[in-house]
């Protein structure tokens, strides 16, 4: 067998899945005939009594559930029953907004802290202290002072996106090597156009791992924003499924959030293969 | 402001705080005079503030004291009229061999459109013998065409002077002859004024018009400045059978080994603002012992 690497793992990949499946099939499917028990009442307890069937879905009703989601992404039906590609919109839009917000700030923030020793040292005790704090925390102070639900996630995503932005910015800058930096200045090149030639491109591979790392703690934290201030979104969607008690869809929701996440950190991982130079 | 003193050094000194207290000089009171279109090297041991001495004439560093003229103004901080080649030629990884150079020329003649600068850059990445290699990015070159593209970015902006740090001293022995050529040819050909450090005897021989020697630090001084007696047009290949050559090295040599240790305790009445000029004499006649018979 002179089968490539990728290859093989596909394979191996695939028969992981399958066993996976299989053995969800297996654990969730009835077992026959349970007790004894009049037709209607039967028909009143489903197939969990009278089969002795798991309340945990098995594939094949996720899959079914699932393919309806696919066919009608969009439906609205009112504030309690939209469809998954609705909730999805919403969710990453908060995110988006809250991250770009994110973005627009840490990055200049980040050269004015790398550029300066004076504001690194200024600014570090406050950077030490509020990079530890959960994003949720600031939940009820934003809900306080905002009084909008919407726009509290949305600046819960941006205080949590913030961070590793603006400290690997802050590193990059910082650690421009000093023979480029000479470079520009034997070329009396100066500090906006040094900023933007020089250290920009340098520091580019830290501050796209830094943008990386930060739209993957967005998504993490926008399903348990969501969750709490309700109305719209994914993590909405996952609550109010669960008051549904509807798992098949709670799974679903599961799934998608992976995808949605996997999506996001391949676009910045992309834009980060971009920038990186070899030396 | 004379051509015989276009760079003058004047007095500089540098001192960096002890840890004990007090303040350590690295070097004190160095004079230097340089013409030009003259190339000058300077020779002495690891520590004896060499670069320290090269990074103030790029205006890199300060001096504790004293000033460097450069044709008739005092530098202040780093200029377009000093290009500096880096030992670790030091290019922009993200820009091209091309990207590299024209960065450096636009950041000479900001108003000039983007032909103009290709033009320019083109002219010196052809001078250095890359002509082909524009689009390649530094790490697709080896070293020494690392260092081809570090000296094309330095000669495109026509700079007063060059300033070389042990440009060659990380290559392999058959680049960094083939560039030494090279550097030779092209600064005869554009008479550009050169300062350079080095470790390597023959280097400072085939390049130098000047060669100083300055003693070990701390507290270092330029103990004399050798005036190369080989001809203008010295071929790498015969350099060593001239008749000054081996004077001139042995020269070097006991200096290196034995009088930069020795210099500033012995030498009484060293004139630091005149550091003598000296022309090393033809070798003494070698003594042949005839075999006994």
């Amino acid at each position: 067998m002179n089968l490539s690497l990728s290859v093989r793992a596909a394979i191996v990949s695939v028969a992981f899945l399958v066993f996976f499946l299989a053995g969800w099939h297996i654990a969730t499917r009835g077992t026959g005939t349970a007790a004894n028990m009049s037709p209607e009442y039967a028909r009143l307890m489903g197939a969990t009594a009278t089969q002795g069937k798991s309340a945990m879905p098995g594939p094949l009703d996720v899959g079914e559930k699932l393919w309806e989601h696919i066919k009608s992404p969009f439906y609205d039906k009112g504030p309690n029953d939209k469809g998954i590609g609705i909730q999805l919109g919403f969710s990453i839009a908060r995110v988006l907004f809250g991250y770009l917000l994110a973005v627009a700030l840490a990055i200049p923030l980040g050269f004015l802290i790398g550029m300066s020793p004076l504001m690194s040292k200024a600014l570090d005790p406050y950077i030490q202290i509020l990079k530890p704090i959960s994003p949720l925390a600031w939940m009820p102070l934003a809900l306080y002072t905002i009084k909008d639900s919407n726009t509290s996630a949305i600046f819960v995503i941006f205080i949590c996106a913030l961070w590793p932005m603006l400290i690997n910015t802050a590193f990059g800058v910082a650690a421009v090597r000093k023979e480029w930096i000479n470079v520009a200045r034997t070329l009396e090149v100066g500090t906006v156009r040094r900023a933007f030639t020089v250290i920009l491109p340098a520091a580019a591979p830290t501050i796209l791992t830094g943008m990386r790392i930060s739209i993957g703690i967005a998504w993490l934290v926008i399903v348990a924003a969501e969750m709490l201030v309700g109305g719209t979104g994914i993590g909405y969607f996952v609550w109010n499924e669960w008051n549904n008690l509807s798992i098949t869809n709670v799974i679903i929701a599961i799934l998608v959030i992976g995808l949605v996440g996997m999506v996001l950190d391949q676009i910045l991982a992309r834009f980060t293969r971009m920038v990186t130079f070899p030396e | 402001m004379s051509d015989e003193k276009f760079i003058s050094i004047e007095g500089i000194a540098k001192r960096y705080p002890n840890p004990v207290g007090g303040e350590t000089a690295v070097f004190e009171d160095l004079w230097l005079p340089m013409k030009r279109g003259e190339f000058s090297c300077i020779i002495g041991h690891s520590g004896c503030g060499k670069t320290t001495v090269l990074n103030i004439l790029a205006g890199l560093d300060e001096p504790s004291e004293g000033a460097v003229i450069v044709d008739g103004q005092a530098i202040e901080g780093p200029s377009l009229d000093r290009a500096v080649i880096f030992q670790s030629h030091a290019l922009l990884p993200w820009r091209t061999v091309m990207g590299n150079v024209a960065f450096a020329v636009s950041s000479k003649w900001r108003d000039w459109k983007a032909e103009q600068v290709r033009a320019q850059a083109q002219k010196f990445i052809d001078l250095v013998g890359l002509t082909g290699s524009e689009h390649k990015r530094p790490s697709e070159l080896s070293g020494g065409m690392k260092q081809r593209v570090g000296i094309a970015r330095a000669l495109s902006i026509t700079p007063k002077m060059m300033l070389m740090d042990e440009p060659f001293s990380a290559l392999d022995a058959l680049t960094r002859g083939t560039l030494q050529d090279e550097m030779r040819r092209i600064c005869l050909e554009t008479g550009q004024t050169t300062f350079m450090i080095t470790h390597d005897v023959d280097e400072a021989i085939y390049l130098a018009d000047k060669i100083v020697l300055m003693t070990n630090g701390p507290g270092a001084v330029l103990a004399e400045i050798l005036e190369n007696p080989l001809p203008k047009g010295r071929q790498r290949i015969d350099i060593h059978r001239h008749p000054h050559y081996y004077g001139l090295r042995n020269h070097i040599i006991d200096f290196l080994v034995s009088r930069s240790k020795t210099f500033t305790q012995t030498v009484v009445n060293h004139d630091r603002r005149h550091v003598p000029v000296v022309r090393p004499a033809l070798p003494e006649p070698a003594i042949i012992n005839e075999p006994a018979a």
